[in-house]
Order: structure tokens, then C-alpha cells, then sequence
């Protein structure tokens, strides 16, 4: 669970555009897959069937069943579906966080850029984690409090990065002209830069989304996420625990290949839009 | 001297400021928390516990006095070392910690140490032949378990290791039925083997990275190139140019990663029902174990930050060219 998005040469550089757009069809086809699959099974792919408990992988059930009969497939789908609502949620909650404090650490005061500053340090000094659990526990779990923990804690890296943007286009030239016509800083921030971090803030969501998701599904599995009711990854893992030592192992076994695969799928396409974004891998 | 000094003193007051947030922020976060202390501490007496009784609670608490004073008291306490009482293990928080922390340290420090050992030497070893079919491996090594949930590694292990092959057992930190006494060093290694292996097999992938791209950086320096006309082996350039440049930023990166390894215990104790920190941690989340909660937060927290200030100066000795004015108005 690591965020490298603001090291560009660390993951595997794709430099070639065809493969960037090729491995990107791959994994929205399959993200998308994924999302209608869930909508168009509705709710008849969760039944329990009590003849068919526990069964090993076959062909009428790819993943096996669960200790109430309910096909895995099903579930980790259904899962996998809801993964990607809340991730979805938190990774753009906290892209337009990370948005807002960098224009105002940028463009505000000293007084507010050392705030800012202070913030960030703060919530990268506490483990992330520990730091999901507090605000989960102080907000009593939940879906809610699972978007609103893992939003509020995935923006400083992005903050940073637009910040030190900003800063940059401080000093271009229509910048000086606009600030010489006295537009206030506000004006500025609204309609000269705003519109130049737009494509950082593309890349800043798909790449937080891996990361939304993992903490998601982390926070579940440690019981302070979802609703044990409701069929999400952590809690299909969490269920499986108890049935391991059994040797039900595809219990524990697909539900995290999907979700590792998933974020594999984000991790792919947010560094090619990032490769294929960014002026200095223009030359290949 | 005085300029490197200045610095330093600089960034541990900052340290400070960003701890005394914390404690605060995670004491509001606690108080906003909709479980009831009282109905935490009660548990199944609540039944039998009138209004009256638990105004009294409330009064010896100081639950009814104003947050504010609650804060300062709390606050004053925990600097005089009275961190309070853990409802949960019945015993006092300093206690449980301490306790806890040595079966922890054990597992992140060793974890840490074979990370850093382990994706070092790869990172090295792939970024001297970029492009080879062993670079290729570790990046996609690298590159997968990067993305891997942690607890579905330590789950996939304990499938493999503990129930299809049992070879390592199944949980906690010694044979069930054998008092803490009396658990050997060996049997104690062998209950760390799987978390250990979960946290160093995950660790590994940032660190290898990372020093893939430094060591490529290095290899296409002027320097390297110098050593190479004068007739240096690659081995010799590898260890004698490669190494002692990469080694810094490698340790940097170690530094910063420690809060991503304490993450990684949690889940990873959670899995194995180990002892650590990390379980102490969900069990107090769980139960509403406030004061227990609030002095992990705290002590983690320490440690992040105090990694991240040690990373943030060794960026700087790493690379005297950033100045500190600079890179704190945002020159990353």
C-alpha cells in the first residue's frame, strides 16, 4: 500500500502510447464490467442455498460458495461494485480537498501556506491506518464514515504536488499581466489556475483511487468499515478467517485477487494518463 | 555548522508542534466518538446502573466539566507520564503498551530491517542491468505487490504455510496452553516467521523501487562513465559508485515508511491473532477504549513523524542543494 504517484520514474515507465491506450481499454472494459455485472445481477445472485454450502470452485460456482450457499462469484463482484462507489467518492472528495488547501496555501497568505503546511505534516505523521480507526470510531462506523475517513486522509500527497504547481505558474508572465490589471488573488486562482491543474487533479483522482480502496477494504476487514451485512471485500475476507483452518481457502483466496487486480487495473491506467499528460515524456 | 544546526533545531520544534496537533486532534476526534465512556466501561452492568450512579461516574470522570478543561487535564497527565487506565486488558495503559510494544518492535523492526536489506540489494541489482530479464522480474515483483492488499497476503501465506503445508503454526505468539514464561526463543521465532515474512515481502517492493531509479540515475552519471573509461570492472563500479550513492536515499525512503509498516502490522497481527500493538489497537477501537486508543495514536504518531523529520533532514544531506528556505516554500 504505497502512493508513488509523485515519483514518476518509479513505476515501470509506459512510454509508448499504444500500449498505454491498449492496457487502458483492457481495464475500463473490465472496471466496467465489473459495475454492470453488479447492477444487472441485482440482488438474486446473493440467495442463500443451504444445499450447496462451502462448495469448492466449479463450474456452476467459479469461486466456490460461502458457509450460507451464496455463490462467491456473486459476492466479490457485488463487492468489488461497492468498492468502486466508495472509492470513487473519497478519492474525488479528497482531489477536491487536496485542490482547495493547495490554492489556498499557494496563493493565500504566509500565515495560511504555513497552516496548510502543518496540516499536511499532521496527518502524515500519524500512521494511516491509525488515523482511519480514530475518525471511523469517532464517526461510529459505517459507510458514511468509511468515505469520510478515507477522504480526509488521502489529500496531502496530492496537496503538495499542486502546490508546488502553483507556485510555478506564479511567475509565468500572464500571470504578472493579470495581477498588473489588478485582479484580485481569487480571480486568479479561479481562472489561471484552476484550469491548469485540471489534468493533475485527473491523474491525483485515478491514482488516490487504488489507494481509497485498499484503505477501504483494510478498515473493513478490521471491523470499523461497513456494515458486516452488506457484501464488500473486507468483509468477505473477514468472513473467510473463520473457514481457513477448514481449508475452505478459495474463501480467502479470489475476493482479494479481484481487489488486487482492480487496483492493478487504476494503477495501470492512472500512470499511463500520467505518461501520456506529462510534457517531459513527450519526446518518445 | 551553525546553518545545518539552525535546521535541525528547526525541524524537532516542528516535530513538537505537529505532535501537540495530533494529541489534540485525536482527543476532539475521541470526544466526538458517539460511544458512551460510561456505557464502554459498564459493558454488560449497564443494566444495573442507575442515572444517579452514572452522574457520579461522570462527576469522578470529569466527564461534566467543559472540553476544554478536560483537554488540559488529559493533557497535563499524559505529560507526567500517567497515560491512564485500559478498560479493555484491565491494567494500566503504560503497561499494556509496554508490554505490547515488545512483542511489536520485534516484528516491525526486524520486518523493517529485511526490507530495507532485501529491496536494497534488488533495487541495486536491477537498476545495474535495467532492461535484463531479472529487472524485469523485480519490477513486476515490485509493481504487483506495491498494489497488494496487506491482509490478503498474510491470509494467502496462512493458507499456504500454516493450514495446506504446516509448516508454521496458526496464531498468536506462542503454543496455545504454554504460559508466556515459558515459550522458547525458538518456538517465539517460529510464531514471528509468517507476520514477519507478510511485512517484509510488502516492505521490500517501495524500497526496491526506489533505488531501481536512483541506481539507473547513477549509472548514467558522468562519474560512472569516468570510472568506466578508466578501466573499472562493473562490479567495482556497482559497489564503489553505485551503492554508497544510492544507500542515502534508500535510508530516506526507509525512514518515511514507517508509518505504512505500522499500518501493515495491524493488519498483519490482526490476521495472526499476534500480540503486538497493532491487535491492541482494533481491540481498543473496538471496545471504546479510549485512553488506550488516544496513547497508541499518540506513540505512533511520535514515531511516524520523528521518522519523517529524520528522512526530511537526511533528504537534505543527501542533496545540499536544496535549501531549506526553498523546499519549505515548496520547491518538491
Amino acid at each position: 500500500m504505497t502512493i508513488a504517484f509523485e515519483k514518476s520514474a518509479e513505476a515501470p515507465s509506459i512510454n509508448n502510447a499504444g500500449l498505454v491506450l491498449g492496457g487502458f481499454s483492457i481495464a475500463v472494459l473490465l472496471l466496467a464490467a465489473v459495475t454492470l455485472g453488479a447492477w444487472l445481477m441485482g440482488a438474486s445472485g446473493l440467495l442463500s442455498d443451504f444445499q450447496a454450502r462451502l462448495q469448492p470452485p466449479s463450474s456452476s460456482h467459479l469461486f466456490g460458495t460461502d458457509m450460507l450457499g451464496r455463490d462467491m462469484l456473486a459476492r466479490t463482484i457485488k463487492g468489488l461494485a461497492l468498492s468502486l462507489r466508495i472509492g470513487f467518492l473519497a478519492a474525488g472528495i479528497s482531489v477536491i480537498i487536496a485542490t482547495g488547501l493547495a490554492i489556498l496555501a499557494a496563493s493565500g497568505s504566509r500565515m495560511a501556506d504555513a497552516a496548510v503546511s502543518l496540516v499536511v505534516d499532521m496527518t502524515m505523521g500519524l500512521p494511516h491506518l491509525v488515523l482511519l480507526i480514530l475518525i471511523s470510531f469517532a464517526l461510529g462506523g459505517g459507510t458514511t464514515a468509511v468515505v469520510i475517513a478515507v477522504a480526509v486522509t488521502h489529500w496531502p500527497r496530492l496537496t503538495r504536488i499542486l502546490r508546488a504547481e502553483i507556485l510555478q505558474l506564479q511567475a509565468a508572465e500572464y500571470v504578472t499581466v493579470s495581477r498588473n490589471f489588478g485582479k484580485s488573488r481569487w480571480y486568479i486562482a479561479r481562472h489561471h489556475f484552476l484550469p491548469h491543474l485540471v489534468p493533475q487533479m485527473i491523474v491525483g483522482f485515478v491514482l488516490l483511487f487504488p489507494h481509497a480502496i485498499l484503505h477501504e477494504a483494510g478498515l473493513t476487514f478490521l471491523g470499523f468499515g461497513i456494515e458486516p451485512s452488506k457484501p464488500a471485500i473486507g468483509i468477505l475476507l473477514s468472513e473467510s478467517m473463520r473457514y481457513l483452518m477448514a481449508g475452505k481457502w478459495w474463501l480467502g483466496c479470489f475476493p482479494g485477487l479481484m481487489l488486487l487486480i482492480a487496483v492493478l487495473c487504476f494503477d495501470f491506467i492512472g500512470n499511463g494518463l500520467r505518461t501520456l499528460t506529462d510534457p517531459r515524456g513527450s519526446q518518445q | 555548522m551553525g546553518y545545518w544546526k539552525a535546521f535541525v533545531i528547526g525541524r524537532i520544534a516542528r516535530l513538537a508542534l505537529v505532535l501537540a496537533g495530533v494529541a489534540a486532534v485525536a482527543f476532539i476526534l475521541a470526544k466526538f466518538s458517539p460511544v458512551d465512556p460510561i456505557n464502554a466501561y459498564l459493558g454488560p452492568d449497564i443494566a444495573r446502573v442507575g442515572p444517579e450512579q452514572r452522574a457520579l461516574i461522570a462527576e469522578k470522570w470529569g466527564l461534566d466539566q467543559p472540553l476544554s478543561v478536560q483537554f488540559t487535564k488529559w493533557l497535563a497527565s499524559l505529560l507526567s507520564g500517567d497515560l491512564g487506565w485500559s478498560i479493555t486488558y484491565n491494567s494500566s495503559v503504560a503497561d499494556v503498551i509496554s508490554e505490547r510494544f515488545r512483542s511489536s518492535v520485534v516484528l516491525m523492526g526486524l520486518a523493517w530491517a529485511f526490507s530495507g536489506l532485501i529491496g536494497f540489494s534488488l533495487g541495486i541489482w536491477a537498476g545495474a542491468h535495467p532492461g535484463s530479464w531479472t529487472d524485469r522480474i523485480i519490477r513486476l515483483y515490485s509493481y504487483v505487490l506495491a498494489a497488494a492488499p496487506t491482509f490478503w497476503i498474510a491470509i494467502l501465506l496462512l493458507i499456504v504455510f500454516s493450514v495446506g503445508l504446516r509448516w508454521t503454526p496458526v496464531c498468536c505468539a506462542g503454543p496455545i496452553g504454554v504460559l508466556p514464561e515459558d515459550v522458547t526463543a525458538l518456538q517465539k521465532l517460529h510464531h514471528l516467521l509468517l507476520p514477519l515474512v507478510t511485512l517484509s515481502v510488502l516492505g521490500v517492493a517501495q524500497i526496491a523501487l526506489h533505488t531501481r531509479v536512483k541506481m539507473i540515475e547513477i549509472m548514467q552519471s558522468d562519474f560512472v562513465l569516468y570510472a568506466k573509461a578508466q578501466g573499472g570492472t562493473p562490479l567495482d563500479i556497482v559497489l564503489r559508485h553505485g551503492v554508497r550513492n544510492a544507500a542515502l536515499p534508500a535510508v530516506t525512503v526507509l525512514f518515511a515508511s514507517l508509518g505504512e509498516l505500522f499500518g501493515g502490522s495491524i493488519l498483519a497481527e490482526t490476521v495472526f491473532s499476534y500480540p503486538g500493538l497493532g491487535s491492541a489497537t482494533i481491540e481498543s477501537g473496538i471496545r471504546g477504549d479510549v485512553p488506550l486508543l488516544l496513547a497508541i495514536a499518540i506513540l505512533t504518531a511520535f514515531f511516524v513523524s520523528a521518522g519523517n523529520t529524520i528522512a526530511d533532514v537526511l533528504y537534505h544531506v543527501a542533496d545540499p542543494r536544496i535549501a531549506p528556505e526553498r523546499r519549505m516554500r515548496g520547491a518538491e
